[in-house]
């Protein structure tokens, strides 16, 4: 029968859907899974806290710049070198250069003094003056040289116009030779009118050499930089591995089954605390809904397992001890019966896990409480005049609310359903309606036995029956379908004591506004 | 009637097929969408039984929409184990007249198929119901049984309503519920044959026949003759 296997197929992968939708919003699909294996591997290659015996082998050459270690160590190091780099560079602009420039404002200051004094009174002033700063200069670091058309010393403290200086440029630096002894000029040389020719210069070895000191200075910084830089960024990569491998060891752990790890908080209450805060609060809800669905699974498989064992034993006594048609008739429409149990609890469950992936909120709408829960009423009540029940109701005339109107419809249909089901005959059953500051709040009150107290927490959880509902018939799906419900909408179901009965208390929001536009191009289609 | 019924399960769709057969339908039966498509939009039926999933390329909504695309408008229930709101939804959007989710009980399928095609005929609408000595006006809201005016509530002119259009016809309390009440779930209570029981102390008790009959493992008939 291919069509029912795969018809079930289909509804199957429909609940599973579901239940992983509910299971953390479906983030465990299949595509995710795929590659698995090598991320598994890539992790266990980069954290050495766990190594692999079998990644070794499997996994390529690592290729180093993959690691974002490695990554951020090297943006590290980078940063560190350029800031580096402008600290030396600025420091040289501010000892060095400014020298250099004072020089040349000196040479100048002195080329415009003796130019001056060379318009004033000739020669010969300009030679007097030349012989008084050569005598005034402490430092003997100035340099004159006053020449003639033929190239013939008139004044000044060098020997001779220097052969190596090129005459086509007007400052120069070269070495020169002072008294025996080579030093290095920064010079300065113009014409004068009368074929004189002005020399005009700084020794400037003191400074040369400081500036030889500072190169060296400088290379040596940056090599210390270099190691400095390397040794951070190693040190960068490290402290983010340590940060990480916890992490990353507890995710593989996770993944490899053990649930009950989680990351290690520093305590420093920093973005890696909050980060491993919500990684395993991710953790807490993952495994409180794993344990739902297990909790679900076995419920289902006992719960499912009873009346279809019971239907299966009455066909095969039938089969095996029926004289008479009239009997095997008979096993066989109570087994029909027995089966048509099984499904509606199927069809509840496939319901509640639709309701609880949220899908149905594209179908969410406006529309008015009040018509719906009198309805509602108007046909519960004579199931309720028939039991001898007393039924009451208090609905406002309008309730204006947004949702899934078949869906609150059922729920409060079961609230009704299990508050007659559960009232004795001359007991009332009260439904009331109000507008609360939060939504909107319906009542469905009983005198029955109620529930409990240890009971109440776990009442709507699929499958779970109370002691004194044992004997009723009914599936313990409920009150679970109410609570779903009420999630749904963004409310909430509460079992209170009625004293006596029980006191169930659905709230919906009143207006959920729609999330995203998506929902509600869906809405209108 | 002629029925046909597009169906790829071979279990489920001979019991489908005999059933409706022992009912008194002519019955054609096809595994396969491309089939089922042709016949259906070259042949005349009255109803069409549709499975959501087939085999042959064309599935039962693609078959629906290409079937109402031509201007066909067959009754047409689908028979199908994709149970979600949303996949009803869709099929009823597709044109599909009902929509029935397996596993599935024969008497309410058939109760179901019989209403379509009934349906189906009754285009003009009707002003008034008359069943043996019981009449309804549906222009002024009352009911008469042997000259006698019978006082109704709403629902109870509604249910009787629905009981009367369906005359002759099994009519399943899943029926009442979405027909009279428009409610897409199963209550857990008898509310229904509460309801059902209140008419008939007003349409029945009174006169010597009864009219509203109990259908064991199915619903309920309004007919003239005893069973």
């Amino acid at each position: 029968m291919p069509d029912a296997a795969g018809g079930e197929t289909a509804a199957d992968a429909a609940a599973g859907d579901a239940v992983a939708d509910a299971a953390g919003g479906g983030a465990a699909g299949k595509p995710a899974g795929i590659d698995r294996p090598g991320r598994l591997a890539r992790w266990r290659r980069w954290n050495r806290a766990a190594p692999s015996p079998v990644a070794e082998e499997e996994v390529p050459a690592p290729n180093f710049l993959r690691s974002a270690a490695v990554r951020f160590g090297v943006i590290y190091a980078a940063l560190f070198g350029i800031s580096a780099i402008a600290l030396a560079a600025f420091l040289w602009w501010s000892t060095a250069g400014l020298l250099e420039r004072q020089t040349d404002a000196a040479i100048l200051t002195d080329s415009l003094g003796l130019t001056e004094r060379f318009a004033e009174g000739g020669p010969k002033a300009l030679v007097e003056t030349i012989n008084d700063r050569v005598l005034g200069n402490v430092d003997d670091d100035a340099l004159y040289l006053l020449v003639d058309s033929a190239s013939q010393r008139v004044a000044g403290n060098l020997e001779s116009w220097p052969l190596r200086m090129a005459m086509d440029e007007d400052w120069d630096e070269l070495r020169i030779e002072r008294a025996g002894v080579a030093s290095l000029a920064r010079i300065h040389y113009f014409e004068l009118p009368g074929g004189f020719r002005l020399l005009i210069g700084r020794d400037v070895e003191l400074r040369s050499q400081l500036r030889v000191m500072m190169a060296d200075a400088m290379f040596w910084a940056a090599v210390i930089a270099l190691i400095l830089g390397t040794i951070g960024a190693w040190a960068v990569r490290g402290l983010f591995r340590s940060t990480i491998a916890d992490v990353s060891a507890t995710a593989m752990a996770v993944s490899a089954g053990d649930f009950t790890r989680r990351v290690r908080i520093a305590g420093h209450e920093d973005e890696f605390d909050l980060l491993a805060e919500t990684i395993n609060d991710m953790l807490d809800r993952i495994s409180s809904l794993m344990d739902g669905v297990r909790q679900v699974s076995n419920a289902i498989a006992h719960d499912l397992r009873t009346p279809i064992t019971r239907a299966r034993t009455r066909l095969e006594d039938a089969a095996i001890h029926a004289t008479t048609e009239a009997e095997l008739r008979a096993a066989v429409d109570r087994a029909m019966l027995d089966l048509d149990g099984v499904v509606s609890v199927f069809q509840a469950l496939l319901r509640i896990a639709e309701i609880e992936a949220g899908a149905r909120r594209s179908a969410f709408a406006p529309f008015d409480l009040a018509p719906l829960l009198t309805d509602l009423a108007e046909l519960y009540d004579a199931a309720a005049e028939e039991r001898g029940v007393r039924f009451q109701t208090s609905i406002p005339a309008t309730l204006p609310s947004f949702g899934d109107r078949d869906m609150v419809q059922q729920a409060v249909a079961n609230l009704l359903d299990n508050a007659l089901k559960f009232s004795p005959a001359d007991t009332t059953v009260q439904l009331t309606a109000s507008l609360t500051p939060g939504g909107i709040a319906i009542v469905v009150a009983d005198q029955g036995p109620g529930i409990p107290p240890e009971d109440r927490n776990r009442a709507a959880e699929r499958f779970f029956r109370g002691e004194s509902a044992r004997s009723t018939p009914g599936s313990g799906l409920g009150l679970a379908l109410v609570q779903a419900v009420a999630h749904l909408h963004g409310g909430s179901l509460n079992l209170d004591d009625g004293a006596p009965g029980l006191h169930a208390v659905l709230t919906l929001a009143g207006r959920i506004k729609p999330e995203a536009p998506r929902s509600i191009t869906i809405a209108s289609k | 009637m002629r029925i046909l019924v597009v169906e790829d399960d071979k279990d489920v769709a001979s019991f489908v097929v005999k059933g409706l057969r022992e009912a008194g339908h002519v019955v054609e039966q096809t595994p396969n969408g491309r089939d089922g498509l042709f016949m259906a939009a070259s042949e005349s039926f009255d109803a069409i039984v549709l499975d959501r999933m087939l085999p042959g390329g064309v599935d039962g909504l693609r078959l629906l929409e290409t079937l109402r695309a031509q201007d066909n408008h067959t009754p047409v229930l689908f028979l199908s184990a994709m149970a979600q709101v949303d996949d009803r939804v869709r099929g009823l959007k597709a044109g599909g007249d009902d929509y029935m989710t397996k596993p599935f009980a024969f008497a309410e399928l058939l109760a179901r198929v019989e209403a379509l095609t009934r349906r189906g005929k009754t285009d003009t609408p009707t002003t008034r119901l008359v069943t043996a000595d019981l009449e309804m006006d549906l222009l002024s809201r009352t009911v008469k049984r042997a000259g006698q005016k019978i006082d109704l509530q709403p629902r109870e002119f509604r249910l009787l309503e629905f009981l009367m259009r369906h005359a002759g016809q099994v009519v399943t309390r899943t029926m009442l519920l979405e027909g009279v009440w428009d409610y897409h779930f199963d209550p857990q209570t008898n509310v229904i044959d509460v309801h059902v029981s209140r008419l008939r102390q007003k349409v029945d008790k009174p006169f010597p026949i009864a009219l509203i009959h109990t259908v064991r493992n199915a619903g309920y008939m309004l007919r003239v003759e005893e069973a």
